[in-house]
């Protein structure tokens, strides 16, 4: 038997009174490595063995503060820096709607930390080897025996040492408690039956994520919102007689702020009756530019002198600067941009009223700057 | 029944039995295999189980359309059910918190078992907010994550308040219930001669040696998670009720609608708690550790609770016609007088008139009828709930919306599984778990603690 290595000496008393004067006694004689087990915890021990008082409650406040602030921090950057949108005229900032959430989170993380900590920190756990596992006296002191447990690490501690205090006090049983025989010096850790479960969990995790959202997400029924039985524009359709899914617009219909022309076959009366509404300020001339270069340039060219782009694929209009061009009515020119003259079509789908008499200020002004007169100059 | 002398404290646990015999049994329904009438109860609930199941299959195979919910009562029954089956979540954290911190050594007794409810109730409940979306595969879009949207979640929507509150209530109730059960599964470890459960033990209970350095930082865990957990329990229903009140709907948009909520969750908490521990103290011989001084005392609380619940319901009234809003007086009108006057009326007299049964001794201490109170409470509670959702909803503020709001078949049988789904886990739990604690069971009975020199009083608590 002496070949184990002692890890402590037992005993066990039958009353809490018993382990609080043996737990006194325990103190007072030096001993600073020892353990007094009970089933519950039993009131006025801590003072028996003289412990300071738990430091836990210090990890709840840094963690719960830490919570709060990061809370704050988090709400802050998202609802405020990085994407803010206005919801009921709320400020970016609302700083009472998110006092809930702050809570919240400090709660959840003043909870979980402050436990851990507790676990892992304060009892180093989980380890479920230690010496005094499995052992008779564990097995009495988490059912109805109170036990102190005097550990050899202890500077004081001497085999006769213990077992006289331990018989002093008239503690029963007294045992002393060995290390375990077999000492795991192989790390289990690599195992290859280990190693195989971390892959198991690792394909079953990475293939079931992969699964779920690549392929489950788009079977039935996860993917009805997505195909719904209905007509989306540019589809054929079998319920019309037409075989198109878009439905013509009512014989009539016009379009929003486009009202049709009403000088449609009678140029003179056009020529005669429009007047231009707009007068030749820089911004309607620059709207008229625009307008000009993109829609009357390919084939009158930029400066309106006939010379198309368009390679001879289309006869070359005459030049605006014709005496004819320049001596007709604004009403006349307008009257050729909306209802087209001979191969030219008609472009008032394409410019609105106000785009339409810019134009043709646009191309008063290619006139003028093409027939200046000295007095210009001026 | 006897004379009860009040000058002196009544002992947690009667009759001092000795500790190994608390052990014995507390982990008796663990050791030993279930019977005919356990196998019974668990047909019965699985099947109640099954039926919702079916009905939430078809309800997420054909869409939310099999429910009554439509225009303008859009929250129908799933938010009845949320909101009735987080308040039974209320009296577990209330027990094991709130009345550890007021040192109430009855709670000791019942306070696992209350935990054990919270935690299947909140599960139960948090189901409901899930498939009342329609597509619950995506709510993840619930908590605020980089998403390929670069979008993030409203802070200031009560709604979201509500999945923190949730979410963060169920894990600390579930990290207070296993601390609690870390001692215990130390004992069971201790006690079993079966190998395979003795690693789940060892594993479970992480290695816990009963060592009085440890008792230390654990009472003081314990203190804090209490500590956390009391304000977490009233801020969880004032936030649900904060789903009503932020609106602008009459009858929801009022400030007494937190403590209320509160009020009603513990009242209607402690009628499960209560209905149920009936049951358990008697199949497992529980009578001197859940005794008839803690029905009793529960039994006081929901008389509280009930009368609180009874003024908020007078006090709206009286704001609803002070406030001098027409559409506010128009809805409370509507509630007690309008279509849904039987749902009011069967909320008012069984939320405030029959717990007023609970003033006569006699009945606090009778067992079949404080049975019948508390069941009745509890039908009440989930009508108060169906009142103030579906009222306020249906006659709105635009007289050519309103509309007469009944549940489907659907909607009856995913409540029916809801049920299900909570008794299964219970009877579940009171056999793989103790469903007392142990440990704490033990630090009260009298003569555990130490008399240090005074006559051998009982000075206890949880601490």
């Amino acid at each position: 038997m002496n070949d184990k290595i002692l890890y402590g000496y037992t005993g066990i008393f039958d009353t809490p009174d018993e382990i609080i004067n043996a737990a006194e006694k325990v103190s007072d004689a030096g001993y600073k490595k020892y353990d007094i087990n009970t089933p519950y915890p039993v009131h006025g021990m801590d003072g028996a063995m003289k412990l300071p008082p738990s430091k836990l409650g210090y990890a709840a406040l840094v963690f719960g503060l830490t919570g709060t602030f990061a809370a704050l921090a988090i709400m802050y950057f998202m609802s405020v820096l990085d994407y803010p949108i206005v919801i009921g005229g709320k400020p970016f900032f609302a700083f009472p709607a998110f006092v809930p959430i702050m809570f919240e989170v400090t709660v959840l993380s003043a909870s979980i930390a402050t436990v851990v900590t507790m676990i892992a920190f304060f009892f180093k756990f989980p380890n479920i080897s230690h010496p005094l596992h499995g052992t008779n006296y564990m097995k009495k002191v988490s059912s109805d025996k109170y036990g102190v447990c005097l550990q050899s690490e202890d500077e004081k501690f001497t085999e006769d040492g213990a077992k006289e205090l331990l018989a002093s006090l008239n503690a029963k049983d007294i045992t002393p408690i060995y290390f375990p025989d077999e000492v795991h010096e192989k790390q289990t850790v690599f195992e290859p039956k280990f190693i195989s479960l971390l892959l198991f969990v690792a394909i079953i995790t990475s293939g079931g994520t992969y699964f779920a959202l690549n392929k489950l997400m788009f079977m039935l029924p996860f993917n009805w919102m997505m195909y719904q039985e209905k007509t989306v524009p540019q589809e054929s359709s079998t319920i019309f007689a037409d075989g198109f899914g878009m439905r013509p617009p009512v014989e009539g219909t016009i379009s929003r702020g486009n009202m049709p022309y009403q000088f449609k076959d009678q140029p003179e009366l056009a020529a005669m009756l429009l007047k231009n509404p707009l007068v030749p300020d820089e911004q309607t001339l620059a709207t008229g530019k625009e307008k000009y270069d993109i829609y009357c340039s390919p084939c009158h060219g930029y400066f309106g002198e006939g010379d198309s782009r368009l390679r001879g694929q289309y006869p070359n209009p005459p030049s605006l600067h014709s005496e004819k061009s320049r001596t007709s009515s604004d009403g006349s020119i307008y009257h050729v941009i909306s209802a087209g003259q001979n191969i030219m079509p008609s472009y008032s789908t394409q410019l609105t009223r106000q785009e339409r008499w810019a134009t043709v200020l646009y191309v008063r002004a290619l006139q003028r700057s093409f027939n200046a007169k000295e007095s210009d100059l001026e | 029944m006897g004379v009860i002398d009040y000058t002196q404290e009544a002992p947690a646990i009667e009759g001092r039995p000795p500790l190994r015999e608390i052990d014995d049994l507390i982990s008796k329904p663990l050791e030993s295999k279930p019977d005919k009438k356990y196998y019974i109860a668990l047909a019965i609930t699985t099947s109640m189980l099954g039926i919702g199941g079916i009905a939430l299959a078809a309800s997420l195979y054909w869409g939310t359309g099999l429910w009554g919910n439509n225009n303008p009562v859009g929250w129908g029954l799933p938010i009845v059910n949320f909101v009735f089956w987080v308040g039974i979540g209320h009296a577990g954290t209330l027990i094991s918190a709130i009345l550890f911190l007021l040192r109430q050594r009855w709670r000791n007794g019942i306070a696992r078992f209350a935990e054990g409810m919270t935690i299947f109730a909140v599960m139960t409940a948090g189901l409901f907010p899930l498939i009342h979306v329609g597509r619950p595969w995506l709510a993840g879009y619930l908590l605020p994550y980089p998403n390929q949207h670069s979008l993030w979640v409203n802070f200031t929507s009560p709604l979201l308040w509500d999945v923190f509150a949730v979410t963060t209530y169920l894990t600390v109730s579930f990290i207070f219930w296993y601390v609690g059960l870390i001692p215990d599964f130390a004992t069971l470890r201790d006690r079993t001669t079966n190998k395979i459960k003795k690693v789940i033990y060892s594993v479970t209970s992480l290695g816990w040696r009963n060592s009085n350095r440890h008792w230390q930082h654990y009472e003081m865990v314990y203190l804090i998670l209490a500590g956390f957990a009391t304000p977490l329990v009233l801020s969880v229903h004032t936030i649900v009720s904060f789903d009503f009140a932020i609106s602008i709907m009459p009858g929801w948009h009022t400030t007494i609608f937190p403590p209320y909520f509160v009020a009603g969750a513990v009242f209607s908490g402690f009628a499960m708690v209560q209905n149920v521990l009936i049951f358990i103290r008697k199949i497992f011989n529980y009578e001197h550790i859940i005794t008839m001084d803690t029905l009793d005392k529960m039994n006081k609380i929901m008389l509280l609770t009930g009368m609180m619940v009874g003024y908020a319901y007078a006090m709206e009234f009286f704001i609803a016609w002070y406030s001098g809003v027409q559409p506010e007086q128009f809805a409370f009108i509507n509630r007690a007088f309008g279509p849904y006057a039987w749902a009011y009326w069967i909320m008012v007299s069984c939320n405030v008139l029959f717990p007023q049964l609970f003033w006569i001794k006699k009945v606090r201490r009778n067992i079949p009828i404080m049975f019948v109170v508390a069941v009745l409470i509890n039908v009440g509670m989930w009508f108060e709930r169906f009142v103030i959702t579906v009222t306020s909803l249906s006659r709105d503020y635009l007289p050519s919306s309103w509309a007469y709001y009944t549940p489907t078949i659907t909607d009856g049988a995913i409540l029916l599984g809801s049920f299900g789904l909570f008794f299964t886990m219970l009877l579940l739990f009171t056999k793989t778990l103790p469903v007392v604690s142990i440990a704490e069971v033990k630090a009260v009975v009298d003569g555990s603690q130490p008399s240090h020199g005074h006559e051998a009083s009982s000075e206890g608590g949880g601490k």
